[in-house]
């Protein structure tokens, strides 16, 4: 049965018709309780799992259960074995060596364990910290505790109307900053930082960036040494893996130099009653049994994208971003206003919209009935909801399993909302 | 859940009633529907113990908004005493059926605001007693 997980494409290399990849996720088969198709546009907060990735769970704890990197006997050595594989088919996937690869459990843990890690030894008062204006609250809070503690000072790259960065003023805002901290793409707007520019300025300036790939890993090409990112952070549920397993990208003289965030079992060398050696990156980083199911099943996700090819994966969101963007704006006379880049070459995937006087929450209760789900809120953007006047947004995203269908059914269900609230 | 939006539901969602501020209330208290970022904000003006007037403000969808104008109609001449003890039955007989229960904070936000008005600090979820 090793097999299963050596060789875990349901999706023929090669086939890469939606229709063959929608077969192969299990959920999108079940209609909901009012007999509708599932229609998931949601992937920004989680994206749905391909059967290969859940029987990769299944596998381990139906075969080899047993802890790493500690027993002699068979099962454990395999569960060694493909957990550490995992970890180099990610590394793989984003262009990292093995070794600047660090199991967490989210993009936020991964953040928490630069901000602790790197930022309490590394920012110091009068120093500056520069985020954008359109960072997930994961990508701002941990970094208001650094300044909370360190006396550092936060500033904001701003964006324009349709949420686009606005570089005008960037030398100023790099002037005395130590770090960088910024979204790859907007979980908001679908916004694609223009990384290019930003990081050979970042590092000119002296900064360390940190790239929070929660919403890029899993929808663009990604090679973190051609980027020059110091750190990139990702989960891993967001790009077709299970929840609980994350990654946070380093280089490996940054981790090199770091001290351990927590502490405990496994990430130590050598332990005396008052005092203890640390293991080499990535380990030292990861105490305790991490989630070994779960990273194993991430390899397995990993290997699914590989093999679609992530300029396909970006290729198929653009049509469809393009598309849906088209038959909303057919809305518009009507009252939907659609923030966000209008360029679907600049977004990725993710649409924000507001439609009439309709709450987006009353919006997406609506939608819900006809078996669409979309998310409605602050989408932990609350700064920027707050800037730009929205309030709320319904948000729309897209992924390899979406079709132009899926948008129509979208569009029929906005007819509905609009004839409920007669407008 | 589309069953919910009913008329008159939608008639308190885009005309509340005693939608303001007060000039100067007795009692007043706020909250946020942390799931949502729903704000209500009730002011109680009192006379022996009894609300002689009531406003609220705030923003969110048709469910919260609806719910709190439709609950405060009934509560002109009720005693303080009496307001705090109002079940969620209270805002759940205006709005009727078909409220999933992931939209039932918002139903219950208003309620919420105004008992910690009459209790004097943040009331428990209605819901949840």
């Amino acid at each position: 049965m090793t097999q299963t997980l050596r060789t875990p494409f349901d999706c023929a290399q090669g086939d890469k018709s939606v229709e063959r990849i929608i077969a192969d996720f299990p959920i999108l088969a079940r209609p909901t309780s009012r007999g509708k198709r599932l229609v998931y546009l949601d992937s920004a907060a989680t994206s749905q799992k391909p059967r290969a990735v859940i029987q990769a769970l299944v596998d381990y704890y139906e075969q080899y259960n047993a802890n790493i990197h500690r027993g002699v006997y068979e099962i454990a050595q395999r569960a060694t074995d493909e957990y550490e594989h995992a970890r180099v088919k990610v590394a793989r996937f984003i262009g990292a060596n093995t070794s600047e690869v660090v199991w967490v459990r989210n993009t936020t843990e991964a953040i928490n364990l630069v901000a602790y890690s790197w930022g309490d030894h590394n920012i110091t008062a009068g120093d500056a910290i520069l985020l954008t204006e359109l960072e997930h609250h994961s990508d701002l809070v941990p970094w208001q505790l650094l300044a909370q503690r360190t006396g550092a000072q936060l500033r904001f790259i701003p964006v324009d109307a349709r949420g686009i960065h606005v570089l005008d003023d960037l030398d100023r805002l790099l002037d005395g900053c130590k770090l960088l901290a910024i979204s790859h793409v907007s979980n908001t707007l679908g916004t694609i930082a223009p990384l290019e520019t930003l990081i050979p300025r970042a590092h000119a300036a002296g900064a360390v960036v940190l790239v929070d790939g929660a919403q890029g890993a899993p929808h663009l090409p990604l090679d973190v040494k051609a980027l020059d990112a110091d750190f990139y952070a990702f989960s891993g549920h967001k790009m077709l893996g299970p929840t609980g397993i994350g990654c946070l990208y380093g280089k490996r003289e940054l981790l090199a130099a770091m001290p351990p965030f927590l502490s405990g079992g496994d990430m130590i060398r050598k332990v005396e009653y008052t005092r203890t050696t640390f293991n080499d990156p990535p380990r030292r980083f990861e105490a305790g049994t991490s989630n070994i199911a779960d990273a194993i099943a991430f390899g397995v996700a990993a290997d699914y994208l590989t093999a679609l090819g992530m300029p396909w994966v970006r290729e198929h969101e653009r049509a469809l971003t393009g598309y849906a963007l088209e038959r909303l704006a057919q809305f518009e006379p009507r009252g939907l206003a659609i923030y966000g880049p209008r360029d679907p070459a600049r977004s990725s995937g993710v649409i924000s919209f507001n439609f009439g006087d309709i709450h987006p929450h009353d919006l997406a209760s609506i939608l819900d009935t006809e078996g669409i789900c979309i998310r409605a809120g602050h989408h932990c953007t609350m700064p920027l909801m707050e800037k730009s006047g929205w309030g709320a947004t319904a948000r729309a995203s897209f992924y390899i399993y979406n079709t132009e269908a899926d948008v129509d059914v979208l569009c029929e269900g906005l007819e509905k909302a609009a004839r409920v609230f007669h407008i | 859940m589309d069953d919910f939006y009913r008329d008159y539901i939608l008639d308190h969602y885009r005309s509340p009633r005693n939608f303001g501020t007060l000039e100067q209330p007795d009692v007043a208290a706020e909250d946020v529907n942390p799931l949502c970022g729903d704000q209500i904000r009730v002011e109680l003006k009192l006379d022996d113990g009894k609300i002689s007037d009531v406003r609220f403000s705030g923003k969110g969808c048709a469910i919260s908004q609806a719910s709190t104008s439709m609950l405060l109609e009934t509560v002109k001449g009720m005693k303080l005493t009496d307001v705090a003890q109002l079940p969620k039955d209270a805002v759940l007989e205006n709005v009727g059926i078909g409220i999933s229960p992931t939209r039932m904070k918002c139903a219950m936000l208003g309620l919420r605001v105004l008992k910690s008005a009459a209790i004097g600090k943040l009331a428990d979820w209605p819901d949840e007693e």
